[in-house]
């Protein structure tokens, strides 16, 4: 009985496919509902700061007169609650992880909104 | 009777990546006693509290831990919402139980794991980990996250999951069950492992009430005392029985570990069956007053979570107690006869999570 066991598990492992990827040839294939890097639509953004006020990292800073919308990446925990409380649906989350960085300047990531030309 | 040495077990220590310091007081390779000293990983998550509205602080709570993550979470939401008087649908309460069960399979598998590493058996550990990883990719498929899910929330839960998933997930589990069958048939025929771990570290049934012993450690000296009897979430509907071993040993406790992965499938299965249609959520309005205490079965035993609310948005007291700071007693109680060999062995039986432990 325990030879059969060993047996198979043997074979297995010998002649099976690997348990593992071949990363990176081959990666790994992520799933729809994955939390990855989170992305903001600066068309739809009204700039109310709710996602910043609501962040549990406090990673999330938006100003109003400048339309600016400003995430740390190295401090979001990415538990998706900005995305589930922004009342106007423009943040989501990528299906990918936030890329590592070597330096530490391009941990913040700024996203300016349209600036309506005022006629002089 | 041989001279009395004290030889520092830990904080850095081969078998636990986490910071357990016992001084252990030897005579030649018998040990006589342990002083315990826990404290390295301390991280004030509790005080937090005072800082973070209440709805935030779930992603916090759920950071106690890296293995129990989602009974943590769900062990703080139902206390908020105890405190609201909340009764959140049918379906969450199936989800959620859906997922603590799922976390105990992949706590078991990785304990099991981790135990065959303990005493040297490295493939066998490498087996566990490798069936591990089916559970978390279902967590990823389900949830979206392989370790901190994010999916409970004070009312319910974010996230539903569609019944071909819940379907794909019993015909996943079904595999899990097969292949946890040739790797657990290891740790209770196996000759060789059952002389490391029989009769070794033995709790009797007095001395594991007397010590305030919890989760598998205190059901592995026949104590049939399971939180989810209790029928928090939806373990009222659910038909299942306590898994009790009558040893006190250290194959004992691996024994109940081994079948619950067993049962929780087949509590999952039974919620497949069970779970009905509708919302997944209910609107929270207002702030918490008042106080609650509840309590749940995580993998490694009872966990009490306390809360008082004075009406603002911030809670004015949070406390954990976890399953292993209960169970520090017990191991204290097992130490004390065996061999210096057999030390690590023992310490993992109770499953310590230290993070849990100091939070």
């Amino acid at each position: 009985m325990a030879f059969n066991v060993i047996g198979k598990t043997v074979m297995k492992s010998l002649f099976g496919k690997p348990a593992t990827a071949m990363y990176p040839v081959i990666k790994n294939e992520f799933y729809p509902n994955t939390r990855g890097n989170i992305q903001v639509d600066m068309e739809k953004c009204i700039y109310c700061g709710i996602c910043g006020r609501r962040c549990p990292a406090g990673a999330i800073e938006v100003s109003k007169p400048d339309k600016k919308w400003e995430i740390d990446r190295t401090r979001c925990i990415v538990c998706n609650f900005c995305v589930q409380v922004c009342p106007k649906n423009c943040l989501s989350t990528e299906r990918h992880y936030t890329s590592p960085m070597t330096d530490k300047s391009n941990r913040i990531s700024t996203f300016f909104g349209q600036t309506v030309q005022e006629d002089a | 009777m041989g001279e009395r040495t004290i030889i520092p077990f830990g904080p850095q220590h081969p078998v636990l990546p986490e910071p357990l310091h016992l001084d252990l007081i030897l005579e030649d390779e018998k040990v006589v006693g342990a002083v315990p000293s826990i404290g390295f990983v301390h991280r004030g998550l509790e005080k937090l509290v005072e800082k973070r509205d209440f709805h935030e602080m779930m992603y916090v709570i759920e950071r106690v831990c890296g293995i129990c993550s989602f009974i943590h979470g769900q062990g703080y939401v139902q206390t908020i919402e105890g405190i609201f008087d909340l009764e959140i649908p049918d379906r969450a309460k199936f989800l959620r139980t859906i997922w603590a069960e799922l976390s105990r399979v992949h706590s078991h598998l990785l304990w099991l794991g981790l135990m065959a590493d303990a005493y040297g058996f490295e493939s066998l550990f490498m087996h566990c980990w490798r069936v591990r990883e089916k559970i978390l990719d279902i967590f990823e498929e389900t949830t979206g996250g392989r370790v901190i899910f994010s999916v409970c929330k004070v009312g319910g839960v974010w996230k539903d999951i569609d019944n071909e998933t819940l379907k794909k997930i019993v015909e996943v589990l079904n595999v899990v069950e097969q292949e946890s069958k040739d790797l657990t048939n290891v740790f209770i025929k196996d000759f060789t492992v059952q002389k490391r771990t029989r009769g070794v570290g033995v709790l009797t049934y007095q001395e594991a009430i007397d010590v305030g012993a919890v989760g598998p450690t205190l059901r592995g000296s026949g104590v049939a005392m399971d939180l989810r009897k209790l029928g928090y979430a939806a373990y009222g509907e659910l038909d299942f029985e306590p898994i009790v071993e009558k040893d006190g040993d250290c194959y004992a406790r691996t024994l109940v570990r081994a079948r619950e992965i067993y049962q929780s499938i087949d509590l999952i299965r039974q919620c497949v069956s069970k779970i009905p249609d509708g919302e997944i959520d209910v609107k929270v309005k207002g702030f918490p007053k008042g106080e609650y205490v509840s309590r749940l079965e995580q993998p490694r035993g009872q966990v009490v979570y306390y809360a008082r609310a004075n009406g603002t948005k911030y809670l004015e007291r949070f406390r954990v107690r976890t399953p292993t700071f209960a169970n520090i007693p017990a191991l204290l109680k097992m130490l004390p006869g065996c061999d210096l060999a057999d030390v690590p062995l023992l310490a993992l039986t109770i499953d310590p999570c230290i993070s849990c432990t100091e939070r």
